[in-house]
């Protein structure tokens, strides 16, 4: 079977393991993900935090797009991606005049017949339906499953999951052979756009996060966006320097543990790229 | 500030805020939820139950001082805030307005400076490139913001996990994206 | 010739500010067969009656027409009036010019506009209008009270205690209520049980209560001093007249997990129970979902262990039907349970626990027997954090309103926690102290300043688990939104109190109204908050609004002067808003065809089949007849009556027909 995808520029750049991860357990499942020709870039937190019409003009842009290929239900892997693209289409469906206003800086119809799939969204249709008997190495560790922000809220527009204590990742990691463990900040922030314009502030939240997995006693933390990978993973200097000690926690895609639970190549799913050394 | 302190949060920027995005600052009755929730609050110099008080208000100053703020600047838009408020208020929509007021009047925050100088190297990145171009976007910001010589460990070694690509992306419909920057940003203006 | 009399009132400026009344009354006054249209501020006031009574008498006036408020508020008022100046009171008629029209729109001609045709329409009516005498019944003087919580317990003492008859039925095993799970009361921290068991016994000895636990309303017919309630006494499993209540069944039952209401699952009770030691009745029933003989098939072993047989396995729920002639409701409230507030940890955490579950610790009857420990591990607790508003104040959880109680239950329990823990550590997140009541704003003081309960304002985001302490994470909005962390051994939840489950179901059953929350709606916010908008029934306590022990007990009393007013008279005086069947002369005797559509529409059963026979008793034709003790009004029978032969009092055909042509007729 064939789904939309929108990888999204993280997925083409910093985290390419997402997308090797995302595209490879997809194949082991025979579905082809064929990407949104000539997608552009969703203006991320930047277009929000300047520019309100851009922020909406731009994910609409790619919504037409995947309309005009005649896809009806895309993936979109980066959570941030995927909360840009479900608020743009929320917002254009309550707000015809906005919705008016942007299809004219778009120049390209729309119509918001296109269904958004997050990554945990995508694995619970049509890859957990079929796990059964597929998990050969199950993942048998504990993990702390990391939510972040922009998979589960704001609860009223995204209707996934639920805000607190959400538990669609835990049911997957169960599913491939590894013991969630139930512990404080799963939603907690991670410092997302900080990353670069303010590192110190990243390595506190992100110290936190790690911090807490480590006390529980996490053997690794699962993710679902590229932000928030990017954060724990490659920031784990300033992390360690908030916390005071060396903690080496790896931070794994749930699409590269379900991938390594499936018994794929660690290549293939791009551990080798991870700043902290993936030893589970 | 004048004698007369406290004007009605239903005129002025509250009133601004309200006609841009249905939030009613006038529902805040600072119970602090927000704040205590806020993952970036102690870096803030107002939290977010202040800067709602403070627009509650009404008074010029006190709405000077909101856009002249950090705390516009360091808030993730994380939605914690409006995840738990009790009284619903989207702070984080509020917050978006608030930037964009802050920037049009030339009003940021000095300390936001790398902040803001990051968001428009990304804005510029995909302007040209219709997507983001990595090393491009940090050579921007370092360019904007002198800050030669930091991270400058994290390139190589993203280079060598092949996490950064060297040429960048680019979409064939290059100038559409650059007419949706020339007609969000001519609103903007306006 | 109609000689009818307009007087628009001002309502001081509720009509005024909106209404030209002054252009009302003159151009009123202009229409056929009005004789006589004034204006006045307060018509409802002495002065204002006068000129109302002076206009009957000098203008010799056939028909009234008031035109100010509605008339739920002063129909009485006026139609007494005019039965004051030998007026027929039912040839008085209100227009509703305050709720219709003022206070919905804007000044303007338009408003005016509708002000007049508001007024005209009724003056047409009146026209038509008959002199009708009203109905009068016979009082059956029992009462049925709903509820054996303070508040029931209350109105049926002081009902019984004026010589009338009381039915108290209570859901439970017991009477006692909340109240009997609280350990100290506020402000005078007196004991719960030591004030509520007297009174309780006091109603199982009364003369005049019939006292039915484990019963619950069936159904309810009638009307205000003639109600037929149906009530099911659900099997207790137990012959109650042969039990001594010795309780070696309940100390041989080998199910003993089953968590106890009555400690809020702090504690276990047995399958064959009683709910606390100092019941009313002390005397077990059998909890057929956890008991082992009704789930599995055997034990038995109460039965064979009980030492005078009075153990009965087969007994069914029983329906007993009473006659009463009032009905007080005091049903209580429930508390919410915190589950929706997953970032709190509410049922994750077992530390974090309500303050119905704190009142349980804090008792001398509760399951630590007064000692304040944690659930978890039996430790006290040397740091508890209070967070008030759990639920309350908190419309995106659903409970937009106040709780009311919390704030006073909140000061009390620090209280507790510190005269029993000298050296705790308590610390209170609220919003507003909410203090009003005697005593109270002192009682919160002494809390902050003799007992050292910290009290910081601002409401807590978060409560996570770490290392066996629960971290409370909040701010005091008083230093700048300051964050606030707290390692605390318990969290006690001031949970929001919401209306019974099935108060729903009840409201329906007694046909009086609920507000948005379910809780039940009295007749008038200020002047009568006892009262329901059915004749004969009444509310007492927290079924109407979260409520204190002071106030429901007020109420409860209240309540039963109302009752104790009702059954003073022997008959009643109903409105005679009833259907009547046309009669005409013979050989017609009635356009009613007999079709009887009517009898079975009738959700009173008040219409019955009446037989028209000759002088040699031969039936000649059957027709319907209302029977007017029965019948309430409600117009069912008109709509569904194809020959258009029934008619409501004050209400016919005709009057509505010139109603509307009153309105589409040029003036």
């Amino acid at each position: 079977m064939t789904l939309g995808f929108y990888p999204g520029c993280s997925l083409k750049g910093s985290s390419r393991e997402y997308a090797e991860s995302v595209l490879a357990v997809a194949k082991a499942f025979d579905i082809h993900l064929e990407e949104i020709k000539d997608w552009n870039c969703c203006g991320a937190t930047a277009a929000h935090n300047m520019n309100k019409e851009l922020s909406l003009a731009l994910p609409a842009r790619i919504l037409s797009l995947a309309e005009k290929q005649g896809l009806t239900e895309i993936v979109v892997p980066c959570a941030a991606c995927y909360s840009r693209l479900t608020v743009t289409k929320h917002e254009l469906s309550e707000n015809p005049a906005l919705k008016a206003v942007v299809t004219e800086a778009n120049d390209l119809a729309y119509t918001g017949s296109v269904s958004i799939l997050n990554i945990v969204q995508m694995l619970d249709k049509y890859i957990i339906p079929n796990l059964e008997g597929r998990v050969v190495k199950p993942f048998d560790h504990k993990v702390a499953c990391y939510y972040g922000c922009l998979l589960v809220r704001p609860h009223e527009i995204l209707k996934f999951d639920r805000e607190e204590d959400p538990q669609s990742l835990d049911a997957l990691m169960l599913k491939a052979g590894a013991t969630p463990i139930d512990w404080a900040f799963k939603t907690e922030c991670c410092g997302a756009g900080l990353s670069v314009s303010r590192t110190s502030s990243v390595g506190r939240l992100s110290g936190k996060i790690i911090g807490d997995a480590k006390d529980r006693g996490a053997e690794a933390i699962i993710v679902a966006c590229p932000m928030c990978h990017s954060n724990l993973d490659m920031r784990r200097d300033a992390i360690n320097a908030y916390l005071g000690e060396k903690v080496d926690i790896p931070v794994l895609y749930i699409t590269q543990a379900i991938g390594l639970a499936i018994g794929l190549d660690r290549k293939a799913l791009g551990l080798q790229r991870h700043f902290v050394k993936v030893s589970v | 500030m004048s004698s007369d302190t406290h004007h009605s949060g239903i005129s002025g920027l509250g009133g601004e805020v309200l006609g841009h995005t249905d939030v009613k600052v006038s529902h805040c009755y600072q119970c602090g939820k927000c704040s205590a929730g806020c993952p970036l609050s102690e870096e803030m110099d107002y939290p977010p139950s202040v800067i709602m008080r403070m627009l509650q208000t009404g008074n010029p100053d006190l709405e000077d001082k909101v856009l002249r703020s950090l705390s516009i600047w360091v808030c993730l838009t994380c939605e914690m805030c409006f995840a738990r408020c009790p009284m619903s208020i989207d702070i984080p929509k509020m917050m978006d307005f608030l930037r964009e007021k802050s920037l049009n009047e030339k009003k940021s925050n000095p300390k936001a400076k790398e902040i803001i100088a990051f968001h428009k190297s990304f804005l510029d990145s995909i302007k040209y490139t219709g997507r983001l171009y990595e090393i491009g976007l940090f050579v921007d910001y370092k360019a904007r913001t002198l800050k030669i010589l930091d991270d400058l460990a994290l390139a190589p070694k993203m280079m060598k996990r092949g996490k950064l690509n060297i040429i960048p992306e680019l979409i064939k419909d290059r100038s559409g994206v650059a007419a949706i920057f020339r007609k969000a940003n001519k609103k903007n203006k306006n | 010739m109609s000689k009818i009399g307009v007087f628009v009132c001002h309502c001081g400026e509720n009509i005024s500010s909106t209404v030209d009344c002054e252009k009302v009354a003159a151009t009123v006054g202009k229409y056929d067969g009005v004789a006589f249209s004034v204006d006045y501020k307060y018509m409802c006031s002495d002065p204002g009656q006068s000129i109302i009574k002076s206009a009957i008498a000098e203008k010799g006036l056939t028909g009234v027409v008031v035109a100010a408020c509605s008339p739920r508020m002063h129909e009485p008022t006026f139609r007494k009036v005019c039965a004051e100046a030998g007026l027929n009171p039912y040839m008085c008629e209100m227009a509703n010019l305050r709720e219709h029209c003022s206070w919905v729109h804007e000044k303007g001609e338009a408003t005016t506009e509708k002000a007049i045709d508001l007024v005209r329409i009724l003056v047409e009516k009146v026209k038509y209008n008959q002199s009708l005498s009203s109905i009068k019944v016979p009082v059956t003087k029992t009462a049925l009270v709903i509820g054996g919580g303070i508040a029931g317990i209350q109105a049926s003492l002081d009902i019984a205690n004026t010589g009338h008859k009381v039915i108290l039925i209570e859901k439970d095993p017991s009477i006692g209520g909340h109240m009997s799970q609280l350990s100290e009361t506020f402000p005078t921290l007196d004991c719960s049980q030591c004030i509520l068991t007297p009174r309780m016994v006091e109603v199982a000895q009364h003369p005049n209560i019939t006292l039915y636990t484990y019963a619950e309303l069936e159904s309810l017919e009638g009307f205000i001093g003639n109600f037929k309630a149906r009530i099911r006494k659900k099997s207790k499993s137990l012959d109650e007249k042969l039990c001594t209540g010795c309780g070696l069944c309940t100390t041989k039952c080998p199910t003993k997990k089953i968590p106890s209401e009555f400690n809020e699952g702090l504690g276990n009770r047995t399958a064959i129970y009683v709910p606390f030691p100092q019941a009313v009745p002390n005397k077990p029933v059998i909890d057929r979902i956890h008991c082992t003989y009704y789930t599995k098939g055997k034990c038995r072993i109460c039965e064979k262990v009980c030492p005078t047989g009075a153990i009965r396995f087969d007994q069914e729920d029983q329906i007993i039907e009473v006659e009463v002639g009032a009905i007080v409701v005091a049903t209580g409230f429930a508390v919410k349970q915190p589950d929706f507030f997953p970032e709190y940890g509410y049922g994750k955490y077992a530390d974090v626990i309500t303050g119905l579950q704190f009142e349980r610790l804090a008792s001398a009857s509760g399951p630590t027997l007064g000692e304040i420990r944690r659930p978890s591990d039996g430790k006290i607790p040397e740091k508890i954090v209070f967070l008030a508003c759990a639920g309350s104040r908190d419309p995106a959880k659903g409970i937009p309103y106040c709780s009311k109680i919390c704030c006073m239950y909140i000061a009390k329990h620090a209280m507790l926690y510190q005269h029993k823990v000298h050296s705790g550590k308590s610390y209170v997140f609220y919003m507003d102290i909410r203090a009003g009541g005697k005593m109270y704003e002192e009682f919160v003081r002494r809390a902050i300043e003799d007992d050292g309960v910290n009290y910081i304002r601002g409401r807590v985001s978060k409560i996570y688990e770490k290392n066996g302490k629960l971290i409370v994470n909040g701010v005091d909005t008083l230093l700048n939104a300051m964050p606030v962390e707290i390692e605390a051994d318990m969290v006690v939840l001031a949970t929001a109190g919401v209306a019974n489950e099935g108060a729903e179901e009840l409201a329906q059953k007694l046909h009086i109204s609920y507000d948005p929350y379910k809780f039940f709606a009295e007749a008038h916010p200020k002047l009568k908050p006892v009262e329901t908008n059915t004749g004969g029934i009444f509310l007492a306590g927290a079924c109407q609004a979260p409520r204190d022990i002071p106030e429901s007990v007020a109420m409860a009393s209240g309540a039963a002067v109302k009752v104790a007013g009702l059954f003073s008279q022997d008959e009643l005086t109903r409105e005679p808003i009833i259907a009547v069947v046309n009669r005409q002369a013979a050989p017609v005797y009635s356009s009613c065809v007999g079709c009887f559509l009517c009898v079975s529409a009738c959700p009173y059963q008040a219409i019955e089949k009446e037989e028209i026979k000759n002088r040699n008793g031969e039936v000649i034709k059957s027709i319907a007849k209302v029977n007017p003790g029965l019948c309430q009004g409600c117009g069912t029978c008109v709509a569904f009556c194809r020959t258009k032969s029934i008619d409501i009092q004050g209400y016919t055909h005709e009057q509505m027909y010139t109603e509307v042509m009153a309105l589409l007729n040029e003036y």
